[in-house]
């Protein structure tokens, strides 16, 4: 009986659990961007103690296809059981979609820094998606570059090229 | 079969079945760029299958997952549009199809953000974002051709020729098509006809090259009525999972 209360988690530690669960998720790394975790790629829509009892951690995909989804779904739930958290429940959550505009300061810093062109600016208008965007080499930093391809090495990047230092470069695309 | 799952089951047989045309270009596009640029189209599509299959699986409420749906059913149970299983000729015909298909889906899913039903209206705000690149890409590429050498404005006004027939069956109305937009969950054909329209003429102006005519006949893929292109493409795609049913990796 005595060992059936401890499993059980009590009311006052649920606050300071969910901010541990935070921290186990900035652990789990993207597995194609492996310098972002999940918390940086703004796709952890929550951590919460609901009803049934369990914890629960909603979890947004970039792409409907990207095959890192699943992977990712899989790491945090062998996380959470790791972290002591066996019967915790992950959520995918699609709405609303998931958008760059939700990588952290620290995830496009992060980006930058592993040469990976972040975002050019907000996804606020459809209008500019069709627009031209200036994306800043992350090599040199010059903004004379041009667009390869749309489309590049994993969903959520496109191809771009710098004119001035001439390396190719991936660019994490606005959506 | 519910209105709601066959209309369902429409759009996911559509996505499902471009999707997998275009990966049968993976190692074959003309340039690395365009490989990967029609890869990742057919990755987007085939995830918004698996989402509206997986729907598909509930509304059917016989346990049946998405495996069970791609995998074990036959062509006359296909809803896909007659469009989309058309075979992918050459870069240009493949681009020809998927400019019909991407300006259709463009409007479908803007249609359906707003739709009654929660979980389609949701499945199309993300599908809407990565539709939207890709008709980018298509509208992109039939520009440049069309607008091209002489041989490429040829090729694809040849392309257009002949895909054309297929076009009226996007906007055919049945009962299903009625019945899902009079409840509110899918958007009017009528009104998606004239965007498209629109977005059709638009594209062809800058690519020079003419609009056909419209042919009387309609196919009815969305009724299980294909061409015979649909079956070897299932034949391929469904050959693991019949000759060893149940395997996963």
């Amino acid at each position: 009986m005595v060992s059936a209360d401890v499993q059980e988690p009590i009311a006052e530690e649920r606050p300071s659990s969910v901010a541990e669960v935070w921290r186990v998720l900035e652990g789990v790394r993207d597995p194609e961007i492996p310098v972002l975790n999940i918390v940086d790629l703004g796709i952890v829509r929550h951590v919460r103690w609901e009803a049934d009892g369990r914890l629960h951690v909603g979890l947004s995909p970039t792409y409907s296809g990207c095959p890192a989804t699943e992977v990712i779904q899989a790491s945090v739930e062998r996380a959470l059981v790791r972290a002591g958290y066996p019967d915790s429940v992950v959520d995918t959550v699609l709405s609303p979609a998931w958008s760059s505009d939700w990588l952290t300061p620290e995830g496009r810093r992060k980006l930058r820094a592993f040469g990976i062109a972040p975002p050019a600016e907000a996804v606020s208008t459809v209008r500019r998606l069709f627009g031209a965007v200036t994306v800043a080499c992350p090599r040199c930093g010059s903004r004379e570059t041009e667009r390869v391809s749309d489309f590049g090495s994993t969903p959520c990047k496109a191809h771009y090229r710098c004119t001035s230092c001439l390396e190719p470069f991936d660019y994490f695309k606005c959506i | 079969m519910s209105a709601r799952l066959e209309y369902v089951l429409r759009l996911a047989d559509t996505s499902l079945v471009l999707g997998q045309r275009l990966g049968e270009w993976i190692g074959h596009a003309p340039a690395l760029e365009e490989d990967l640029g029609l890869a990742n189209l057919s990755l987007d599509l085939i995830g918004q299958a698996r989402l509206l299959l997986t729907y598909a699986g509930e509304i059917e409420g016989r346990g049946r997952n998405e495996d069970d749906l791609a995998m074990s059913r036959d062509q006359s149970d296909y809803r896909n549009l007659a469009l989309a299983e058309q075979p992918n000729g050459d870069f240009g015909h493949t681009i020809v199809r998927q400019v019909l298909i991407d300006a259709f889906q463009l409007e479908l899913y803007e249609g359906l953000q707003r739709s009654t039903d929660a979980r389609l209206a949701e499945i199309a705000h993300k599908a809407l974002k990565e539709t939207r690149y890709h008709f980018r890409y298509s509208a992109g590429w039939l520009i440049r051709l069309g607008d091209g050498t002489e041989e490429s404005h040829r090729r694809v006004q040849g392309s257009l020729d002949s895909l054309w027939r297929f076009t009226r069956e996007l906007f055919a109305e049945d009962d299903v098509d009625r019945e899902m937009a009079s409840a509110g969950v899918a958007p009017q054909l009528a009104d998606l006809e004239l965007r498209w329209s629109a977005h059709i003429d638009e594209v062809l102006k800058e690519a020079t090259l003419q609009r056909p005519a419209d042919v009387p006949y309609v196919w009815h893929g969305k009724r299980g009525q294909h061409t015979e292109h649909l079956g070897y493409l299932l034949a391929e795609m469904q050959f693991l999972h019949r000759a060893y049913p149940g395997a996963s990796w």
